[in-house]
């Protein structure tokens, strides 16, 4: 794949994500390379949007999420006057403008997968966690940047690395904010695969096609399912995955799927 | 019982169903969130008073759709009427009729249950909740307060702390906080939201009716005396209650380890 392939130009009515439909999957590119597609308040914006336009797309049953040029994301502009940080209303912000983002993935009843192919710095990590599955590109490297300013990692990323990693590792990296090589963060299982830069889009995007032939509802009540377990102890967990079976149970695909069983040969799922 | 749809008691703006001793009213103006409208609560008032007389009803469900219970009321009517007006129309003497429903009301709340919609749900003698529901008073935000019940009904069920943030603030809840304090009984996950309301209301369509009755009676009463007057009466109701055919086929029934057939006598 050539550098101008994974350097998209945004698309309409979007001026800094391009969205891409092929097939049954959808490509959600940050794009604001000049930038390391940096957070900017048009951005915020346009993702969030990009996000809801493919949830509500029913032809739409995988979603990958990646950055263009040389970074994944390096997470929110900084350029400001240093003499006026203090006086950032950064909750608000972050209330109002990023969560619903970040709440967005993890709503989203379809599979994300993150293609990082580039650096993911501060936030940018923060938005590669939020995501369900993560391909990484092997000459890069994450980096829970926030303490080297003086902050602590936002938009879930103290809940998706304790998670992830565990606290040992999650204290390591948000407290240094060392570099996170790929290798390293295949080890620590912080990515499901590790493949050269150039592959990287591809590998993504193969997961997200495997993925978009599967019963679309199923994996979304999965994922809550996932969500759920973080925080429910056992019998609450039961409970949870009782009535998010008894949906499934409901699916035209799950009717496809026993019949496909009974008659022994590959289930069509349509995503219904 | 079958479902009888569409029943007589539907309106364009209210889908009454029936089915197993649970009659289901169903707020239907999606395109305005559900706002309750003089028509609307007209049609839902007129219908519970019906079905309350309806001896094959044994227990009422409101709900609305998965975006929203109720948002509220018609502001847009409102936003130009003098006290004088307001008076006139008093169109929240309506709601009194739903304090005279004597069946159990269930409120099945999904998705926004604001202003005249939490309300109307704390109207109902049960509250129940999808887990996307979002509760609040927001009628601060217009310059006035909850008309139909909101001061005194959410302090009742969630304390005096929490019901002056949201309604001062017009901050609004989620499911969870307001299974936390205590606004609603249950939550489950939308996806099966309606199975479970269901089930819920055909176990209690089950029970003797005039249990039901004694017993809503009873629990409201914690809010209107005192403890020993309180108690007095829910003696009274618990002793009288001896006098019903059903009182002696749930005790036969509970020694012959056998499921209890009450007749509503």
């Amino acid at each position: 794949m050539s550098e101008a392939a994974v350097v998209p130009a945004p698309t309409a009515p979007y001026t800094t994500v391009s969205l891409v439909v092929e097939g049954a999957v959808a490509c959600i590119t940050l794009c604001r390379p000049d930038k390391m597609n940096a957070f900017d308040d048009a951005m915020k914006a346009d993702l969030l949007s990009a996000l809801k336009a493919v949830e509500r797309d029913p032809a739409v049953r995988a979603v990958v999420l990646t950055g263009s040029g040389r970074a994944f994301c390096s997470g929110q502009d900084l350029q400001m006057d240093p003499n006026r940080a203090n006086a950032l209303p950064v909750g608000q912000m972050l209330r109002e403008k990023y969560h619903p983002i970040f709440e967005k993935l993890r709503a989203m009843p379809k599979p994300v997968i993150a293609a990082i192919q580039g650096v993911a710095a501060g936030m940018g990590v923060s938005l590669a966690l939020a995501c369900d599955m993560r391909v990484m590109a092997q000459e890069t490297y994450m980096t829970v940047a926030f303490i080297r300013i003086g902050l602590i990692p936002d938009c879930g990323a103290t809940w998706t690395l304790t998670r992830l990693l565990g606290p040992g590792r999650a204290f390591e990296l948000a407290a240094t904010g060392d570099k996170l090589p790929a290798d390293k963060a295949l080890a620590w299982g912080a990515v499901n695969e590790v493949v050269p830069g150039d592959r990287v889009l591809e590998a993504a995007m193969m997961r997200a096609k495997a993925l978009a032939t599967g019963p679309t509802r199923a994996l979304g009540l999965l994922k809550k399912a996932l969500d759920h377990a973080i925080e429910a102890d056992f019998p609450a967990q039961l409970l949870f995955e009782s009535h998010m079976q008894q949906t499934a149970a409901r699916t035209a695909d799950f009717a496809e799927g026993v019949r496909a069983f009974g008659e022994k040969r590959p289930p069509v799922f349509t995503g219904a | 019982m079958t479902t009888q749809a569409p029943d007589v008691l539907s309106t364009d703006e209210l889908v009454v169903t029936r089915q197993d001793g649970v009659a289901w009213l169903r707020l239907n103006r999606p395109k305005a969130l559900n706002a309750l409208s003089p028509s609307l609560m007209m049609a839902l008032t007129d219908a519970a008073v019906a079905l309350d007389a309806d001896p094959d009803v044994r227990v009422m469900v409101i709900i609305g759709s998965d975006r929203a219970f109720a948002a509220g009321a018609d502001i847009k009517e409102m936003a130009e009427a003098s006290p004088v007006d307001m008076l006139t129309r008093d169109t929240i003497a309506l709601w009194d009729r739903l304090r005279r429903v004597r069946k159990p009301l269930m409120a099945a709340v999904s998705g926004f249950c604001l202003g005249g919609g939490c309300e109307l749900a704390m109207a109902c003698d049960l509250m129940v909740a999808a887990d996307n529901a979002v509760f609040g008073q927001p009628e601060i935000n217009l310059g006035v307060i909850p008309g139909a019940g909101g001061t005194q009904r959410l302090t009742r069920a969630v304390g005096k702390a929490l019901a002056m943030d949201m309604i001062l603030t017009g901050r609004q809840i989620s499911a969870g906080e307001a299974l936390a304090h205590g606004l609603v009984s249950r939550v489950w996950p939308l996806e099966v939201f309606e199975d479970e309301v269901a089930e819920m209301a055909r176990a209690i369509a089950a029970k003797a009716p005039m249990a039901l009755r004694m017993a809503t009676e009873s629990v409201d009463k914690a809010f209107e005396t005192s403890l020993a007057e309180g108690l007095d009466a829910e003696r009274q109701r618990f002793y009288g209650l001896f006098a019903t055919v059903d009182q002696k086929e749930g005790m036969k029934a509970f020694v012959e380890k056998r499921p209890a057939r009450f007749v509503g006598r």
